[in-house]
């Protein structure tokens, strides 16, 4: 075992490592939406008028919120099977990562939510507005664009998650890693490449949302074309 | 379980103070009109935040021993969390500088303090109430963040719940009593503990009435 980065088996283990990178995609993908109907669910329960669903809703929220995601997904993993649920790595992995996020991203729409101004629910109301209409015209067009950049730093957030998987046994990119590590004996090439994987994909996506908040901003009128 | 508790605990600490040493250094190294001292630091943020909090605690355990430098087990999880927060602390930090006033920076130059005097003396007191809140939601992940230590061998509460696990097979008991006990330090000891650190802070600026 000598400490030198070698070329040959770094491109040796690249096609298989860029392979199973498709993988984490398609779990941040997954996980991404389950998570935002999830946290749709959550937002639900928390601004239904019954006190009682307000107050456990809640609860359910600061207990996700306040736990790792790691124990949750050995939890979901090793406890269900218990209950006669068995499944697969795969589905377990993407429920919890769509109820760990779902808790954060009803946080971010319930704040879009809030960040619309009261007068416009009042003129809708002086307007004689149902309250579907109210919504479906007028508060979520302006609520959604608040809530992109929110969502988008989560959908990051969920693809840095993702090698947490590979502790249940999804077959992702980490997993990957550790796999050809351990059969060569070698993780120097592995997790560096892993590393190098993740970098290349998270700052052009986080540039990206950046560039979307910006225009964002321009378009509600928030900040004027000079200033950038 | 309870051993393993207070070495989540332990962790918990000291990757806490050295998240907040890191990001006040990268803050204001990232505010620095240094091109080179700039440079470094938004590196460095770019790096860390871009990348996976696993990958660079396997990074550290598995792959820093080839060049020579063999951390332990505990060290790398703490130095891994500490760097990795510290790169989400310091952008806190840039933008709690940021938004102090301007008529602070100015009287303080009126005042011919110099720069380092003005930075120690008038800004810096200031920056506590604006970046308190978000740090506590950060110390509040960070401490979930301790978890992933136990992938590195760290003999924590993760660590012990998987171990009792493998033992008896009592998945609900194990893992939910590890949820609860995550549940338990975040909601009635560390988030209380933020808070009062918050009125603190508040209070010491006069900012406490608003």
């Amino acid at each position: 075992m000598n400490a030198e980065w070698r070329w040959d088996f770094a491109i040796e283990i690249l096609p298989q490592m860029l392979l199973a990178t498709l993988n984490t995609i398609l779990a941040a993908g997954i996980g991404y939406a389950i998570a935002a109907v999830v946290g749709l669910l959550f937002l639900l329960g928390q601004r239904t008028p019954i006190k009682i669903v307000n107050m456990i809703n809640r609860e359910i929220v600061e207990f996700i919120r306040s736990t790792p995601l790691l124990i949750q997904l050995f939890f979901v993993y090793f406890v269900l099977p218990q209950f006669g649920i068995t499944l697969s790595a795969w589905v377990c992995g993407m429920i919890t990562i769509g109820l760990h996020f779902g808790t954060y991203l009803s946080e971010v729409y319930r704040g879009a939510l809030e960040g619309v101004p009261k007068t416009q629910w009042e003129t809708c109301r002086a307007l004689n507005f149902s309250t579907f209409y109210t919504y479906r015209k007028i508060v979520l067009p302006q609520a959604f664009p608040i809530a992109i950049p929110g969502m988008g730093n989560y959908l990051v957030g969920i693809f840095k998650d993702t090698p947490l998987l590979s502790t249940i046994g999804v077959a992702e990119l980490f997993h990957a890693a550790t796999a050809v590590g351990g059969y060569n004996y070698r993780y120097l090439e592995p997790y560096t490449i892993v590393g190098i994987i993740f970098l290349t994909l998270s700052i052009p996506a986080a540039m990206w949302i950046r560039k979307l908040e910006k225009n964002v901003n321009l378009a509600q009128g928030k900040i004027k074309k000079e200033q950038l | 379980m309870l051993f393993g508790t207070v070495t989540t605990i332990k962790v918990l600490v000291c990757s806490t103070i050295l998240y907040v040493i890191i990001s006040l250094i990268f803050g204001l190294m990232r505010l620095s009109k240094n091109p080179l001292i700039q440079g470094t630091a938004t590196v460095y943020i770019e790096f860390f935040r871009g990348t996976s909090l696993l990958v660079q605690l396997f990074w550290f355990y598995y792959v820093l021993p080839f060049f020579g430098l063999t951390l332990e087990a505990f060290t790398a999880g703490v130095v891994a969390i500490g760097m990795n927060f510290g790169a989400y602390g310091a952008e806190i930090v840039r933008g709690g500088i940021l938004a102090v006033p301007k008529g602070q920076w100015e009287g303080a130059f009126a005042l011919n303090f110099t720069p380092a005097k003005r930075m120690r003396k008038i800004i810096i007191p200031q920056i506590f109430p604006i970046i308190l809140p978000p740090a506590a939601n950060l110390t509040v992940e960070l401490l979930k963040a301790t978890a992933l230590v136990a992938l590195v061998t760290v003999v924590d509460l993760t660590f012990e719940a998987k171990q009792i696990n493998s033992i008896t097979w009592l998945s609900a008991q194990c893992f939910g009593t590890a949820l609860l006990i995550y549940y338990i330090i975040s909601r009635f000891f560390l988030v209380p503990f933020l808070r009062w650190l918050e009125v603190l802070a508040a209070r010491k600026v006069g900012k406490d009435k608003i």
